[in-house]
């Protein structure tokens, strides 16, 4: 996908997000699922290797959403790259749904592992990764991280021993929007320097403006560091998209009324009655 | 069998402990599974794994000290088809990585097999932060996970062959300090979740696991001096639980004595009475194992005898027990 096409992805994403978050009549993490979708639409678009009939096709890249609360800038992604279906999106947060707040491991429908506790994706990354490496298999693997998520300090065992172990297959993405469940991350742990923290930590980096689809390609086809995992430190707008929602921490986890829906709709340049078709 | 049980190699497995057995079972069998890799929290050498490390470093992964990466790495190695034996010291396996074991093994069942060296109190010295005294409550409670405690040293091979061979998440145990004497000295039949019948169920049956088969076997040939029939049960896997071999001992016994070195909450004992509770007509049971507190440390002779778990207290124990359900009645 070019440019234009991402950014038309992009778009549909987040309609799909309100959408499915209105449909569901229950509290989802709307700010951190927003704060996602350019990054997604480019992943999704045109950075993954991926087989829309054949999800479990062995050479896929593996991509491991760590932050699991993000699944609402998660699940529009496979729903647009064709490997789930409408009706499967539908049933988000139904009872007996494959589809709920977290990833729940199932490779026909393109999710490669279980999440919902932070601080663990990475590690499995690393495994998969280092697995690859072992195996000569091209493929890369992609761990989406929080900002907040980096508070566990499993986390940083993970980014070491990703480091040690020379992973130039592995790409991290660190959603940095500043925001975590009660609020202002720098009031919480302030990183600081963030993207420097990896860096001493012998990764590559890559710091980006998250929502900015020309800097996020060009992150991704950068010519790798040969023997260094990399991440993309990608600053973002907690809520991005919906005024009412950017940098507001009440859409962390919100239900979205009727009223909102619309709001939010009319904002993306949608018309109710064609979000109703 | 790779390795030939006989007495000579018995004897010689029990002057090399568990740790470094079990150091051996995987040297015996990694060139059979090039897709075997086996992790270490940096206690390679002190998990017998210094001579497997030598021979198969393709095979052979430090992650550092850093047990709950280990877990991830352990599962995202087994995702991509690696056949995973992630080691440490019980506390570290069990609890420090308690969740990643809950995520990965359990919720998402890889096919990892945590191992702890050491567990119960064989660590002595080291003390209570080295002891695994909670981990068989704290991995029974995870679902999916199948809790193997081998009896002896022969066993630890056979129980390293058989996680090799199986297909899901797995906890190993491994208890008794060097110089344990042998239980098995020939070939026998050992299979997951298959307990192993060592004395008929009786008058009393011991059901026990890990150290405390060889301890309730010597109780048993106490027991027999004070005209007490009592049978034994080598409960190596936990969970889950077999069945078939407790129905037995229920059938036969006046009482059920179970026999761990773990916390008497949570552990083998509590899986029995679980069990049990469902049948109206069962046998009381006495549970033996650690004392639900952080107790003083020692050698590991000293803690077993300290906490009534070896062969003579035990026995004194049964009697006494049998003596208060015979005044119930």
């Amino acid at each position: 996908m070019e440019l234009a096409e991402i950014h038309a992805m992009t778009k549909s994403m987040r309609h799909k997000i309100l959408e499915i978050s209105h449909t569901c009549n229950l509290s989802a993490h709307l700010g951190g699922g927003l704060s996602m979708v350019e990054i997604m639409a480019v992943l999704y678009g045109r950075v993954l290797r991926y087989e829309p009939k054949n999800p479990r096709w062995e050479n896929r890249d593996r991509f491991i959403l760590s932050k699991g609360h993000g699944v609402l800038g998660y699940f529009p992604a496979l729903l647009l790259s064709g490997i789930i279906s409408n009706e499967v999106i539908k049933t988000f947060k139904t009872n007996g749904s494959d589809l709920i707040a977290h990833p729940v491991m199932n490779l026909d429908l393109g999710i490669e592992s279980s999440n919902g506790s932070l601080g663990q994706g990475l590690s499995m990354g690393v495994g998969i990764a280092l697995a690859a490496k072992k195996r000569q298999c091209d493929f890369n693997t992609y761990v989406y991280m929080g900002d907040g998520e980096c508070n566990e300090g499993s986390v940083w065992e993970a980014v070491m021993s990703a480091a040690q172990l020379g992973l130039d297959n592995l790409t991290a993405i660190v959603d940095y929007n500043k925001l975590q469940s009660d609020g202002d991350a720098h009031q919480i742990i302030d990183f600081g320097d963030l993207a420097g923290k990896f860096k001493s930590f012998g990764w590559d980096i890559q710091e980006i403006d998250g929502h900015d689809i020309a800097q996020i390609i060009n992150a991704f086809d950068a010519p790798r560091l040969v023997g260094c995992p990399r991440v993309l430190v990608a600053h973002t707008v907690k809520g991005k998209g919906i005024s009412f929602m950017e940098n507001n921490n009440e859409w962390h986890h919100n239900r979205l009324t009727k009223s909102n829906y619309d709001l939010a709709l009319a904002e993306l340049g949608i018309s109710v009655e064609v979000a109703e078709l | 069998m790779m390795v030939e049980i006989n007495p000579s190699n018995a004897r010689q497995w029990s002057r090399i402990g568990s740790r470094g057995v079990f150091g051996q079972a995987i040297l015996a069998i990694a060139g059979h599974y090039p897709d075997m890799m086996v992790m270490s929290a940096d206690l390679g050498n002190s998990s017998g794994l210094d001579r497997f490390k030598k021979t198969y470093p393709n095979q052979f992964l430090n992650i550092g000290i850093a047990e709950q990466n280990m877990i991830g790495v352990a599962a995202g190695l087994a995702k991509e088809g690696y056949n995973v034996f992630a080691t440490s010291f019980a506390p570290f396996i069990t609890m420090r990585a308690a969740e990643q074991v809950r995520m990965n093994l359990g919720y998402m069942g890889m096919n990892v097999k945590a191992v702890a060296i050491g567990s119960g109190v064989s660590m002595a010295f080291l003390g209570n932060s080295h002891y695994g005294i909670e981990d068989v409550a704290v991995m029974r409670a995870i679902p999916g996970i199948t809790v193997v405690s081998p009896a002896d040293c022969a066993e630890i091979f056979k129980t390293v062959q058989a996680a090799a061979k199986f297909e899901g998440p797995m906890y190993i145990r491994l208890t008794g300090a060097v110089g344990n004497p042998p239980i098995y000295t020939e070939d026998y039949y050992f299979e997951i979740g298959k307990a192993v019948i060592l004395l008929e169920p009786a008058e009393v049956t011991f059901i026990s696991t890990g150290s405390m088969v060889y301890e309730s076997i010597e109780a048993a040939k106490l027991l027999e001096q004070s005209g007490v029939k009592a049978g034994v049960i080598n409960m190596h896997t936990i969970k889950p639980l077999d069945i078939d071999a407790v129905n037995s001992a229920l059938q036969h016994s006046k009482v059920i004595v179970t026999v761990e070195e773990h916390s008497v909450i949570g552990g083998l004992g509590s899986a029995v009475a679980e069990y049990k509770a469902l049948k109206r007509h069962a046998p009381p049971q006495l549970i033996l194992g650690l004392p639900d507190r952080f107790d003083v440390t020692g050698d590991y002779r000293f803690l077993l005898d300290r906490h009534g778990l070896l062969a003579p207290k035990i026995s004194d124990k049964t009697l006494a027990f049998l003596r208060e359900v015979a005044r119930q009645n």
